[in-house]
């Protein structure tokens, strides 16, 4: 089990949408992390990749800020198995990017845009999602982790 | 200076993912696990984080330009085609695996668990093999 945080959710939550603001508002991009992450990669179309990799510097960073303001570490739950994350992270890369997006772009500020292909995206990707812990935890009741 | 902003953006983004808890798989699994051990947190991330852009970005598109680049970039498609159902599928099947999306992957990476040391480089060569297909195909 974890314990439902609405409170801390929901002020986490509020900063994610304060950062995607900031990033419309200062340079005009949305802040989906997979398109960020993605162009870290080639082919190289813009100048844009000290930025973005500065941003993904600051998201790795995030923790380490929160713990040293906090006085408490980070806390998480992360299976060790290594196939199973292997297959998990080529799926997440690839169908994040290939779909244009994943939960900051699509889910957060597509939906916010009210774009009618993020809504399409956010509805598919907790469908497979729902559906692929219900098989994980329900059919083959096992429990990857933190259940 | 576009380091800078860029770099204070992400930490921004990387604290309200660690503060809402979403920065730990266990979590978003357990919102994903409707029947089982279900744990709301995920939605009210997101609400607040919609709810906030919702206005935020209005606010912004009432300026004629960003403060700090010539233009808005925007997507303007509207269209649904194949790639935006297969993408997102198979998205979400590895999120419902490793519990792990992109963002929370790198808040994850520095405190170098075993299981996102191996999800965080797969992520980027499924990333970087995206990238090559879609170049071929366009």
């Amino acid at each position: 089990m974890t314990e439902f945080t609405p409170v801390a959710s929901l002020i986490g939550g509020a900063l994610i949408g304060l950062s995607a603001v900031l990033m419309m508002l200062l340079e005009g991009r949305i802040a989906g992390i997979s398109g960020i992450a993605g162009h870290l990669l080639p082919p190289y179309r813009d100048g844009g990749f000290g930025g973005r990799l500065a941003f993904i510097i600051g998201l790795v960073a995030a923790p380490f800020l929160v713990a040293a303001v906090t006085g408490a570490p980070v806390v998480q739950t992360v299976s060790s198995n290594a196939a199973l994350m292997a297959a998990a992270g080529v799926l997440v890369g690839f169908g994040s990017v290939w779909g244009g997006g994943c939960t900051s772009g699509h889910g957060v500020c597509g939906i916010a845009r009210l774009s009618p292909r993020s809504f399409v995206a956010t509805g598919v990707f907790m469908a497979t999602g729902f559906i692929t812990v219900f098989i994980v935890r329900h059919v083959f009741a096992r429990h990857v982790i933190g259940g | 200076m576009s380091l800078l902003v860029n770099l204070g953006l992400g930490l921004l983004f990387g604290v309200g993912l660690v503060i809402s808890g979403m920065s730990d798989p266990a979590k978003v699994l357990n919102f994903l696990d409707l029947f089982g051990s279900f744990d709301p947190s995920l939605a009210f991330v997101m609400g607040g984080a919609v709810v906030v852009a919702f206005f935020g970005f209005r606010l912004a598109w009432a300026r004629p330009a960003p403060l700090l680049a010539p233009r808005f970039q925007v997507p303007k498609r509207t269209d649904i085609d194949v790639r935006l159902i297969i993408g997102p599928a198979l998205f979400g099947i590895g999120w419902g695996l490793g519990g792990f999306c992109p963002g929370p992957a790198f808040t994850a990476l520095g405190l170098l668990a075993p299981g996102t040391l191996v999800f965080v480089p797969a992520m980027l060569v499924g990333m970087g093999a995206a990238r090559m297909l879609a170049e071929r195909t366009d």
